[in-house]
């Protein structure tokens, strides 16, 4: 049986030697929590399932991609390591492929070319293509007369989502759910679904968002944004059908170990890798 | 220990270069077949059937001439699929043909691809690949898998109906999970094959 996922996500501002881990407040307010390549080495050595590296200075300030950081991780953590942030090429990819990235997940350039899903799904396997969805819930109110938006129930409400690019500071008027059954049809093999309205906020997932996007899809989602704590994993793993946890604050600032979150899943019947 | 790795344009090979060297190994990336002189191979692979076999057919006899001669093999996800004679996936193209059989489409209810950590069942204790290692989890990326003739069948995984994890015949082996990518059990597994 396929263990569920356990995957710290590490947001890297490259604009330091070596580059520093952050982790944002809703996307602003940067902290500094560590050098990427040590923090994947730790994690590694904890028990993740996977690493994700994200350059979130990339897209903003059009910076290159961390090729370096992507081959100094690479030679030590022996899973998969997935790395995004300001892909807009095949050959952006290519180069972080070449650096040792096992994966790598488009948001903006997806968004600005969908076509590129298809090209690089094509050229290095859809098990390697991961496209990330940054989705904000918007009012109903909006919906009225277009079919092009799909409504889902939630705490507040009927809502929809919108799905954000350039780091969230820009919106498409895209419905996220769309887009992400768009991006399958073209190829991708894993959604990467953050929660903008949670994110940074330690209030847990947006389970009707996940339980949505991972229904409607066959393709693994990774659940991502809110987390605080394993039992909101927990809770993630029980009511939807995503594959995997992507997590950040709660490993950064060692509010947990990747060890003791997976006893409290193991304990509760998830099944996990140990 | 010199290890050649098939270098036939079939995805990302920087990884298995990667685990090698942290084992100690000398990585040789091989893409012609008059300098595959490894004292193993290993061949590497993600994406189609059909692209690939294209692409290897410039390897096939001296593949095939050099797992007679008993040189260790090691095919991983694709690279494993290619060892047999032919897949669903494109009927049309043929095989290495090294072992006896061929590659289905996983005979499951659930989500395909196959995408991530699946517990490994070992049914051949004996085969040098699992030697000092226990059942664990293994990292997979694959929609077919392969149905070998005999008992070639060295362990296996449960995801709806059973995948093939890996296969054995003498010096040829097969792992459909990436063990480059298994942590410390994968290592464990590429050691024991430099140990062959």
């Amino acid at each position: 049986m396929l263990s569920k996922r356990i995957i710290p996500c590490l947001d890297c501002d490259l604009g330091v030697p070596e580059g520093r881990v952050v982790k944002g407040v809703e996307f602003e307010n940067l902290k500094a929590s560590g050098k990427p390549t040590f923090l994947a080495e730790k994690y590694y050595k904890a028990g993740a399932d996977e690493i994700v590296f994200l350059d979130i200075t990339a897209s903003k300030q059009k910076r290159e991609t961390m090729t370096r950081v992507v081959e100094k991780t690479s030679e030590k953590v022996f899973v998969p390591l997935t790395v995004g942030g300001g892909i807009r090429s095949v050959e952006d990819a290519r180069k972080l492929f070449n650096s040792g990235a096992d994966k790598i997940t488009i948001n903006t350039g997806a968004l600005e070319n969908p076509d590129l899903v298809n090209k690089i799904s094509n050229m290095f396997g859809s098990q390697a293509t991961v496209v990330a969805i940054d989705a904000k819930r918007r009012s109903v109110d909006s919906l009225e007369g277009s079919s092009d938006l799909v409504s889902v129930e939630t705490e507040d409400g009927e809502v929809w989502y919108e799905s954000s690019f350039y780091g969230g500071s820009k919106f498409t008027g895209r419905d996220s759910i769309k887009w992400a059954k768009d991006v399958e049809a073209r190829g991708a093999g894993e959604i990467l679904l953050t929660s903008m309205d949670r994110d940074g906020t330690t209030d847990g997932f947006d389970i009707p968002l996940t339980e949505k996007v991972s229904r409607e899809l066959s393709i693994p989602v990774i659940a991502s944004g809110g987390c605080g704590n394993p039992e909101h994993i927990y809770e993630m793993f029980e009511e939807t059908g995503a594959s995997a946890a992507l997590a950040a604050s709660i490993f950064h600032y060692e509010r947990y170990t990747i060890g003791e979150v997976k006893d409290f899943l193991e304990e509760r019947g998830i099944p996990i890798r140990k | 220990m010199e290890v050649s790795i098939l270098d036939y344009g079939m995805g990302n090979i920087k990884s298995i270069i990667n685990a090698l060297e942290y084992l100690d190994a000398r990585p040789e990336v091989v893409d012609d077949p008059g300098d595959l002189d490894g004292e193993r191979i290993i061949i590497p692979g993600v994406g189609a059937f059909g692209d690939a076999m294209k692409r290897l057919e410039f390897f096939r006899d001296k593949v095939r001439e050099l797992g007679e001669s008993g040189v260790p093999i090691l095919g991983i996800c694709l690279g494993l699929q290619v060892l047999f004679e032919s897949s669903e996936e494109c009927p049309t193209a043929e095989g290495l043909g090294i072992l006896g059989g061929r590659v289905v489409r996983v005979d499951t209810e659930l989500d395909l691809p196959h995408i991530g950590w699946n517990s490994l069942e070992i049914l051949r204790r004996d085969s040098p690949l699992f030697k000092g290692v226990q059942n664990g989890y293994v990292y997979y990326a694959n929609s077919y898998h392969a149905e070998p003739e005999g008992d070639l069948k060295t362990a296996l995984s449960e995801y709806g109906g059973e995948i093939t994890a890996s296969v054995q015949e003498g010096n040829i082996f097969g792992t459909q999970f990436h063990p480059e990518k298994s942590g410390e059990l994968g290592l464990k597994i590429l050691e024991n094959f430099l140990e062959v």
